[in-house]
């Protein structure tokens, strides 16, 4: 089940227990339904859909409602209530004036910032009548200081960068917001090459871990996955903060053991012969969320025509870099000197998922990184449990009210909000974590149910 | 030096390098090992994973090939994140030129006139010695975070190391003035005015040249690491994308080219310092 689904279908499920869909075959089907020609309905999709998740915070309340009333009543009856083809069309064809056609983007040349980056050479800015200059920055801190700086008006961050960001922590708390997640997946563990027959995390005591960034999903991936096997992350192991680009480099120099980072690095170190791949994250929590596409909420509010192509720019990009026969065509586009920087072939295993994986083995993985933009509030809840775990907030949280501020879940709030509506509690799913599962309804039994943490 | 000894010299320079090109062929050649992985797997990974080794360091050719490649064509502007080692290298030595004048319209004058003073020099003196050990770049956060703006901090982290040099020389020579002149003049009741500019800085001058040299040095090493950090553009910017592609060869082109231009930048202050030298 994705974001682009259709909500008035009464048999497919707004909540899955598993990562994006119910199941695998719609999963499958699921990637073939999008094509650039239906991106209106895409777009309708989503608007309705979060309309619908707002409405019927219960799924299978919503599906009773579909069943009893069928599909055309249930439309009908909605909007009703809810002007959707109001909505549908604020947030479809940008009727307002764009207050600011020139913007920049930030971005870190991963393979996570595929839709931001894509949109430039690809047209999805142009459409929108946007001209975006997309920039190349150096670290998450630069990315960061340069969006409170405002040289930036959006930008490609780590999901859990906005949530800090608005906690303040680590930096001067300012209301961010992460309208679309970028990726889901797409990370891995690569180890150095000497580790090869040292595949079992219980006798990695005393190894050497890089992780991108302090507050990304990298390193509580890293932690979760190490905790799990017994090692305590602070006590056993060194995690240090090593950007993307110097990881493979510190890699061969043997300064690192391993590392958890986004594509390319990863592929990049096999491609090098440095190092192999030890595992992707789709095989610690499927469907997990990686970067996100951030604005601050000053943005968002002084600007609504313009952040709405923005986003609808970003959809659109996401919807059509998540189809598998695109993806070689976004690979050329994205791997030059102007992006990623990196050999095609590189970026096209990352995005193919047909890749070796150092070792000497072929392994073909087609959803080792896919697209989908909608910001679940799980999510956020999840990376609030994490923050919490690991003692990078202090006290007691209030989950639900911090999710929802940041990760939007779908502009429907918005939207209801100015039609003169109380937005009704936001979308929430469980998902399945090295076979555990989290209920973002319950955070802090879910926080006190693991044995290695530091709160 | 006679004419002989500076042919000795210049044959002397050639041979280590010569010497030095030739160590580095012989460290580098690649060892042609059998393929040990299979025709699939050895189009997915590098030519040096292929062969069961980590990717070797460039050959001295490689790093000529890519130098003649980014000095044919050094100027291209492929969009924002993707310009020619040329214009790269303007964005950095702009920088540092900024800076660094901004550095000598403060630092002249205010050595100037701590020069001038005990009282003040001695005043002044703990927070100078305080402030210049300070690396350059822990200023870079905080020029981040106040000034608001990477361009400005760029220039402002060269404008801070390359403050101080300037102002120390300048206040060491203006203190150290022969005595002897400053009585001729006191004598002659020339106003203070004519005094800084036609005794005092004469004077002074070599020493504050001095101070302009190391600064322009200074300021040029710190400009690679700065551009490192914040991105965008400049010489900096070029080395941590190439680091980011991994690409050994292009990184080695532009250390080279940082060399030279530090060179000429360093050569071009050695002159002035030559103009303005005199003998007692």
């Amino acid at each position: 089940m994705s974001i682009f689904s259709n909500p008035f279908d009464s048999n497919i499920r707004l909540r899955c227990s598993c990562g994006q869909h119910a199941s695998e075959a719609e999963h499958q089907a699921e990637k073939g339904r999008f094509s650039d020609k239906n991106h209106e309905s895409l777009v309708n999709n989503v608007v309705e859909q979060g309309v619908m998740r707002a409405l019927f915070p219960s799924d299978t309340m919503r599906r009773r409602f579909l069943k009893a009333v069928g599909a055309p009543t249930a439309i009908a009856a909605v909007s009703s209530i809810f002007p959707m083809a109001l909505a549908r069309e604020a947030f479809a064809q940008g009727t307002g004036q764009l207050e600011k056609p020139n913007l920049k983007v930030g971005f870190i040349p991963i393979t996570c910032a595929t839709p931001i980056i894509m949109a430039d050479p690809m047209g999805f800015y142009k459409k929108q009548g946007l001209n975006v200059e997309v920039v190349k920055t150096a670290g998450w801190a630069v990315i960061r200081d340069k969006t409170l700086n405002k040289e930036y008006d959006a930008a490609h961050m780590l999901s859990p960068m906005p949530i800090a960001l608005t906690l303040g922590v680590g930096s001067t708390a300012t209301p961010y917001t992460a309208p679309a997640i970028e990726n889901i997946n797409g990370q891995a563990i690569t180890l150095a090459m000497k580790h090869k027959n040292n595949r079992d995390p219980k006798n990695w005591k005393g190894f050497k871990f890089a992780v991108p960034f302090e507050y990304s999903m990298h390193n509580y991936l890293l932690r979760y996955y190490l905790a799990e096997h017994g090692i305590d992350p602070d006590r056993d192991v060194q995690i240090r903060v090593v950007p993307p680009p110097e990881m493979v480099a510190n890699l061969r120099a043997d300064n690192l053991d391993g590392f958890l980072a986004p594509d390319p690095v990863n592929q990049r170190a096999v491609y090098d012969g440095v190092g192999f791949i030890h595992l992707l994250s789709r095989d610690l929590w499927d469907g997990h969320p990686c970067c996100a596409f951030a604005a601050s909420k000053e943005f968002i509010t002084a600007n609504p025509n313009t952040y709405g192509a923005l986003l609808r720019a970003i959809v659109h990009a996401t919807a059509y870099a998540q189809k598998p026969e695109n993806r070689k065509e976004i690979a050329a586009a994205i791997a030059t000197p102007n992006y990623l920087n990196q050999p095609v072939t590189v970026v096209e295993q990352v995005l193919t998922g047909t890749y070796a994986d150092g070792l000497g083995g072929v392994k073909k993985v087609p959803d080792r990184i896919g697209f989908d933009p909608f910001p679940w509030e799980s999510f956020a809840v999840w990376i609030l449990t994490q923050m919490q775990r690991w003692g990078q907030i202090k006290g007691s949280v209030d989950y639900q009210k911090i999710a929802n501020d940041v990760f939007l879940a779908t502009d429907a709030k918005r939207l209801m909000a100015e039609a003169g509506m109380t937005p009704p509690t936001a979308s929430t799913k469980t998902f399945v974590m090295m076979g555990k599962t989290f209920d973002p309804s319950a955070p802090q039994a879910y926080l006190d149910s693991f044995k290695i943490k530091r709160s | 030096m006679p004419a002989r000894d500076s042919l000795r010299s210049l044959v002397l320079s050639v041979l280590i390098l010569v010497v030095l090109l030739l160590a580095w062929h012989i460290a580098t050649i690649p060892t042609t090992g059998a393929q040990v992985v299979d025709e699939e797997y050895a189009k997915l990974v590098g030519a040096q994973a292929a062969t069961g080794q980590k990717s070797a360091f460039p050959t001295p050719l490689d790093v000529g090939k890519k130098l003649v490649e980014q000095l044919s064509d050094p100027f291209y502007d492929r969009g924002p994140n993707d310009k020619g080692i040329g214009i790269q290298l303007a964005w950095s030595i702009s920088r540092v030129g900024l800076g660094f004048l901004l550095a000598a319209v403060v630092a002249i004058p205010l050595g100037f006139v701590i020069g001038m003073s005990r009282v003040v020099f001695k005043a002044l003196d703990p927070f100078i010695q305080v402030l210049k050990p300070i690396s350059p770049l822990a200023w870079m956060p905080l020029a981040l975070f106040t000034l608001k703006d990477s361009n400005i901090s760029a220039i402002f982290v060269i404008f801070i190391c390359s403050v101080w040099p300037m102002l120390i020389n300048t206040a060491f020579g203006v203190a150290s003035v022969r005595k002897e002149w400053m009585d001729v003049s006191r004598t002659l009741e020339v106003n203070p005015l004519r005094k800084a500019f036609l005794v005092v800085l004469p004077a002074a001058a070599p020493t504050i040249m001095t101070g302009m040299r190391i600064s322009i040095g200074i300021a040029w090493l710190v400009i690679v690491a700065a551009e490192m950090l914040v991105g965008g553009t400049g010489i900096g910017y070029f080395v941590w994308n190439e680091w980011n592609n991994l690409s050994i060869a292009n990184i080695l082109v532009a250390v080279f080219l940082i060399g030279v231009i530090g060179m000429m930048l360093d050569m071009m202050f050695a002159r002035l310092q030559k103009a303005v030298t005199y003998r007692d």
